[in-house]
């Protein structure tokens, strides 16, 4: 196929079109202090109904274990990061627990159809947008923030930015890319029948946010 | 004129359904609004206009140079990279990945350039299991029709005609018309399918040259699921959808979202670089990226024409047409409809197959001022059209350049030209004109179907005017 490379190639330079100027700035910086955008996020997450909480960064866990049972779900699922240790230490009884520390391969069925919900970290928040930035990896894999019915992910309140410009230039995410890098705001929707809004198709139903702080 | 006829014979059958029309007028009310809520600051649009422009532009710009760039960067981290300059080449090439992989079942995630190639018919022929995993588009596979809408594929399905197709295809699940049950019925029916599927197929939005990155939009998950886990992903993509720093991502994504379904971003913006690695424990093992050229390359010679080639796709041009709003999508009998459709389909197929397209405007710009990347859309369609009847050569790689030149038409315009530019003749025709009006015929085909015929004025304007006292011309 590398004819059809070339040739295309080739008529692709059969012409130069002339250069645009480009605006110099996409945005100005937003100036949002560290209220303002726990708030904003907050809001914007909310408003595609995401549930978000503050807790303390010491008291996490209990949270899930105060909140969760009620709802009737009981299988978790952790990776093998940190937040996964300190989540298996002190859940006592609460929880049955898997670790996503075998291929994914070997336990679809399970995954797919066993899990009640998943614990993971993030990256980062967006505060413009409501998002969280998500570098999925050995440690908390792809299908974490995807299959189980529930997500709840873990924000450290010190690492929301005002919006995805500033975090990729901030972080210099050009000098290089992780395998998979998401930016996740609320839970699966979809409109696809008479435009109405429908939540939970093929995601999580729900997606909770914990701000640390 | 084959086409022609076609167009008007669609056109009837579209404008003649009354369920059809009722879906559209229901679905499509609230999008013009929805997207006109994400820019309250007009300043602020355009100002993000210009740049996403900019951004389109100087990656078309350097076109040829990014996608070598891209096609290393893709290459070093690992997803093989596929040229096709036609449908059958992506369809063969895609064929072969899932037959060396030995791949039989395939989920895809929602991709207009894989309905340029009508992949899934190809790959149906051969054997392989394909499933839509997108709402909108697993609907349309249901029915066995095509999108109606590039961003809201069953858009002109109803939910009781969606209960009736789910009833059909699934008799095992109990019947409901209700909007969140039958959302709920489609996860439960297509989870199982992401489990087991052999291969996903999906499309791209932005492909970033720098990082060697493919960037997809969507908000159900069907595509991150798509893309993540079978063993194998086969992304396809057009050669325009190249743009040169991640920096370019930010203000496309952002207005891409804005312009598309009024919201400030979509549920997931999943960024792939690289296939699974050895200590990863999910994600496809390999990810192949399929450039389709289908006549892209032929319309950047135009220095015009290249200007189609900065669309991201949003289809805010389709909810702003006050055609499509009344035709729906499948009459234009293309892949792409609307706006963009008739602007982009006669210079991809040719004037000689879909250059009738092209009438299916009023030119009431509106699709010019909403397109969030300033493509001047009724400028293009007016080229078009001139196009369509031109008989003279040009550089212009335009297929079927003057196929729709007609001999009766073209004398008519000669005489109206010679008529208006030679004042005495106009004078007195414009003196018979009023003078036999009762002459004018009441019947003229099409026009008084619904109409009644025109009749000239008593006296010509000249003459009022002057009888009012203008003395001058």
């Amino acid at each position: 196929m590398n004819e059809a490379r070339d040739r295309i190639l080739g008529r692709l330079r059969a012409n130069r079109p002339q250069a645009v100027a480009a605006p110099a700035v996409y945005r100005k910086p937003l100036g949002w202090g560290r209220e303002e955008r726990i708030a904003r996020f907050t809001e914007r997450m909310q408003t595609v109904r995401g549930e978000v909480h503050r807790v303390s960064r010491d008291h996490w866990v209990d949270w899930i274990r105060n909140e969760i049972p009620s709802r009737g779900l009981r299988h978790a699922l952790v990776g093998r990061s940190a937040v996964a240790d300190r989540f298996a230490a002190n859940i006592g009884e609460a929880f049955d627990l898997t670790r996503y520390d075998r291929r994914v391969d070997d336990w679809k069925d399970t995954l797919f159809l066993g899990i009640d919900f998943a614990i993971t970290g993030t990256l980062a928040g967006l505060a413009e947008s409501g998002s969280l930035v998500l570098w999925p990896g050995p440690d908390e894999p792809r299908l974490m923030s995807l299959v189980p019915p529930l997500h709840i992910a873990l924000l450290d309140a010190d690492r929301l930015f005002e919006n995805f410009a500033q975090l990729i230039e901030r972080e210099n995410w050009a000098a290089g890319m992780p395998t998979n890098a998401l930016l996740i705001s609320g839970p699966s929707k979809t409109a696809d029948i008479e435009q109405t809004l429908a939540y939970g198709i093929h995601g999580p139903k729900a997606l909770i946010t914990l701000i640390l702080e | 004129m084959n086409q022609t006829a076609d167009f008007s014979r669609r056109i009837d059958e579209a404008l003649h359904n009354d369920q059809l029309r009722r879906n559209f007028r229901v679905a499509m009310g609230g999008v013009m609004e929805r997207r006109a809520q994400q820019f309250p600051d007009d300043a602020q649009l355009q100002a993000l206009r210009e740049q996403a422009r900019a951004v389109r532009a100087n990656s078309l710009v350097k076109q040829p140079e990014l996608l070598e760039q891209l096609e290393r960067r893709l290459t070093e981290n690992g997803i093989q990279v596929h040229w096709a300059e036609n449908p059958e080449q992506a369809n063969a090439i895609i064929h072969e990945i899932l037959q060396d992989a030995g791949a039989r079942t395939v989920v895809k995630g929602k991709s207009m350039v894989s309905e340029e190639t009508e992949l899934n018919h190809f790959l149906e022929k051969r054997g392989i299991e394909v499933v839509e995993s997108d709402l909108g588009e697993y609907i349309i596979q249901l029915a066995g029709e095509s999108p109606s809408h590039i961003v809201m594929p069953a858009v002109h399905k109803n939910r009781f005609e969606v209960a009736e197709l789910f009833r059909r295809h699934h008799p095992d699940i109990p019947y409901t018309d209700d909007i969140d049950e039958l959302t709920q019925t489609a996860r439960q029916v297509l989870r199982t399918r992401f489990a087991n599927a052999d291969a996903g197929i999906s499309g791209v939005n932005f492909a970033v040259a720098e990082t060697g990155t493919l960037c997809l939009v969507e908000n159900e998950g069907n595509g991150r699921l798509s893309t993540t886990a079978p063993r194998l992903h086969i992304a396809i993509t057009g050669v325009e959808k190249v743009v040169a720093r991640l920096s370019d991502v930010p203000p496309l994504l952002e207005i891409l979202t804005k312009s598309a379904t009024g919201q400030p971003i979509t549920t997931y913006f999943n960024m792939i670089s690289r296939p699974r690695q050895p200590n990863e424990l999910d994600g496809p093992e390999a990810v192949h990226l399929v450039l389709l050229d289908n006549g892209r390359s032929r319309i950047r010679v135009d220095e015009e024409l290249l200007d189609t080639l900065r669309c991201i796709r949003c289809g805010a041009c389709i909810n702003h047409c006050p055609v499509y709003v009344q035709l729906g999508g499948h009459a234009y009998g293309t892949v792409y409809p609307g706006p963009i459709g008739i602007t982009l389909e006669p210079q991809r197929l040719g004037i000689d197959q879909a250059g009738a397209l092209t009438s299916a405007c009023t030119l009431c710009g509106a699709c010019g001022e909403v397109c969030p990347v300033k493509i001047p859309l009724p400028k293009l369609i007016s080229r078009l059209r001139a196009e369509a009847v031109n008989e003279q050569r040009s550089s212009t790689p335009l297929p079927g350049r003057g196929s729709l030149r007609k001999s009766g038409e073209a004398i008519t315009w000669r005489l109206w030209q010679q008529l208006n530019s030679r004042p005495r003749l106009y004078r007195l025709f414009t003196f018979f004109a009023t003078r036999l009006r009762w002459l004018t015929p009441t019947r003229l085909g099409g026009w008084t179907r619904y109409r009644s015929a025109p009749s000239p004025a008593a006296r010509t304007l000249r003459e009022m005017a002057r009888r009012e006292g203008f003395g001058h011309e």
